[in-house]
């Protein structure tokens, strides 16, 4: 019942949807990157979207399966194979035991999710199996896993037998990733105003909602650094430590811009220009360095009514899957 | 009774709220966050998801899919909760604070540790004793805990030894013990910090494994007392 990682990625973690109620002790949430695409990845495989899946970064760690399993990799397409073989992405397949998974070449995306019917066993800490990379905790030991671990599934699969002597089957359906019909550009972030959105001078204002701004190399799961563009505030008053949250973007001195990812720190002091809206999220996580991006001034109505459209999105794939799932199995 | 007339409500992004009562470090005010946090803590409402209490705000995190469920139609959970806040706020019985729970915290003010001392008495044009007395010759409010996982931010350090940030971040030890502005902290755990390392504690500020990982919580007190390297290194085992 497990997968043992036959050489490591540079960071692949387990992540559910994180561990809130301590931030009052500066126990930051940590959870998934891209909550949408790893919601996804448990629905193929007929999980709960909110069971803890492992978040892959490219290079990604070379996984071998010691037993059967119903797996399903969403978000960023890192060109997975079994056994040297392609696999697509967004479907949900079944690997009999000794199958080597490994990823290729990334093609799409910063983040991948893997699920496992049944889910993984992990280490669960104040509520949540959320690595904490900083507090050692949570996950698998507290840590990204490294070569020779075996992290453990939490039930066996039952329906092995269906396939007989193959290494693998793909399964025949494919999760509908488009959420929102509206399409969109894809580098485009919606943002609401953050409480100092007025200390920029106007001119700043427009520069800042006008300019394509560059995701710098320091950029990791705690945030996003941007390039750096002329922006001036009224004024340089010191503010406070207060709350952040994911989707922050904070104005550092000299005009350099942070946005704020899952693994951001609980509170801090610099000005809080604007929020990536929590639907736009999944996409922000799935940006890279060198990748450029455009925020769009939205409000909080539409904000709340695109994640509401996101949420259903995903509610109808769970029904349409399990279905499909139950069928299928029970053939 | 709301002794605090002043304050204001704005969104922190489309999932999260901020009570905030104004750009200020008070006790008084950081009392009325603790009280409003503790009220919310014990009494959660429906799609409240996690609190954040700081220095004079209190920040509330929500499940805007959730309360959009159950609230009308033509109202946003934003104005909803802002709503609700509201009117909590406005009955609210405001209580005095417990006393605070005093702790005592041995710091090792050897240079050994205290690896930005020397600098800042040149800074300062003080005795690198002056500093270490002026840091222990008082006792500390803990404002909030917040940055990384156990941090306490306390307050209200002496005037002469205020110094600002670091520029640049450097790597800090876990237990390290630092000032600036008008505050100290403690590292916790290893990690980049733009604070000045004035000594170091051998206790275990946090402790993931504990059942309550935090030594310290917002409102305690805190004093610190000097040691030397030798009691450092007992009280380490």
């Amino acid at each position: 019942m497990s997968l043992r990682i036959v050489k490591a990625g540079v960071l692949d973690s387990i992540q559910d949807r994180g561990r809130y109620g301590w931030q009052y002790l500066g126990i930051n949430p940590a959870g998934t990157m891209d909550s949408f695409s790893a919601s996804i990845a448990n629905i193929l495989v007929g999980n709960n979207p909110d069971e803890a899946t492992i978040e892959l970064h490219f290079p990604a760690s070379i996984f071998l399966f010691e037993r059967p399993a119903l797996v399903a990799i969403s978000g960023a397409d890192f060109s997975a194979t079994i056994n040297g073989e392609p696999v697509p992405a967004s479907h949900a397949f079944m690997v009999n035991k000794n199958s080597v998974l490994q990823f290729q070449e990334p093609t799409k995306g910063a983040r991948a999710y893997l699920a496992v019917k049944g889910g993984f066993l992990a280490d669960t800490w104040l509520g949540s199996v959320s690595t904490n990379l900083k507090a050692g905790m949570g996950g698998y030991q507290g840590r990204g896993l490294r070569k020779n671990d075996q992290v453990f599934f939490r039930e066996d699969l039952k329906y092995s037998t269906i396939l007989s002597q193959k290494e693998y089957m793909i399964l025949p359906w494919k999760a509908d990733l488009n959420w929102n019909s509206k399409t969109e550009y894809a580098n485009e972030l919606f943002i609401i105003p953050g409480h100092e959105w007025d200390w920029l001078i106007n001119e700043s204002k427009n520069n800042f909602l006008n300019t394509s701004l560059t995701i710098t190399q320091q950029s990791d799961r705690m945030g996003y650094r941007l390039n750096n563009i002329p922006l001036r505030t009224l004024t340089n008053e010191e503010i406070v430590s207060s709350a952040v949250s994911f989707g922050t973007v904070q104005l550092l001195p000299g005009g350099r811009l942070i946005i704020l990812m899952a693994d951001h720190q609980t509170t801090g002091g610099y000005p809080r220009i604007a929020h990536i809206i929590s639907a736009h999220l999944p996409g922000a996580a799935q940006m890279k360095t060198g990748d450029s991006i455009r925020f769009k001034m939205t409000d909080s109505k539409t904000a709340e009514g695109l994640l509401i459209k996101q949420q259903q999105h995903l509610l109808q794939l769970q029904s349409a899957c399990k279905f499909r799932l139950e069928e299928y199995l029970n053939s | 009774m709301f002794p605090q007339k002043s304050y204001s409500i704005f969104s922190l992004g489309d999932a999260a709220i901020t009570i905030d009562f104004g750009n200020i470090i008070n006790e008084k005010i950081n009392d009325y966050v603790l009280d409003l946090f503790h009220a919310f803590q014990q009494r959660p409402f429906s799609g409240m998801v996690d609190l954040i209490p700081a220095y004079s705000s209190l920040s509330i995190y929500y499940d805007p899919v959730k309360l959009r469920k159950s609230i009308s139609h033509s109202e946003t959970a934003f104005e909803y909760i802002k709503k609700e806040v509201v009117k909590f706020i406005e009955k609210f019985s405001w209580e005095k604070p417990l006393p605070a729970k005093v702790m005592k915290i041995p710091v090792c003010y050897d240079e050994y540790y205290a690896t930005d001392l020397s600098r800042i008495a040149e800074i300062k044009n003080l005795e690198k004793q002056e500093i270490v007395h002026l840091h222990y010759g008082q006792t500390y409010r803990v404002y909030m805990i917040g940055f990384l996982p156990g941090f306490p931010y306390l307050g209200t350090l002496d005037e002469k030894i205020a110094m600002p940030r670091k520029p640049e971040p450097q790597m800090v030890k876990a237990g390290s013990v630092a000032i600036a502005g008008r505050q100290t902290g403690i590292y916790p755990l290893e990690s980049p910090g733009g604070w000045h390392i004035i000594g170091k504690t051998p206790l275990k500020i946090f402790d993931a494994n504990r059942e309550s990982p935090s030594l310290l919580s917002a409102g305690d007190v805190v004093e610190f007392y000097p040691i030397d390297k030798n009691e450092f290194l007992n009280l380490s085992l």
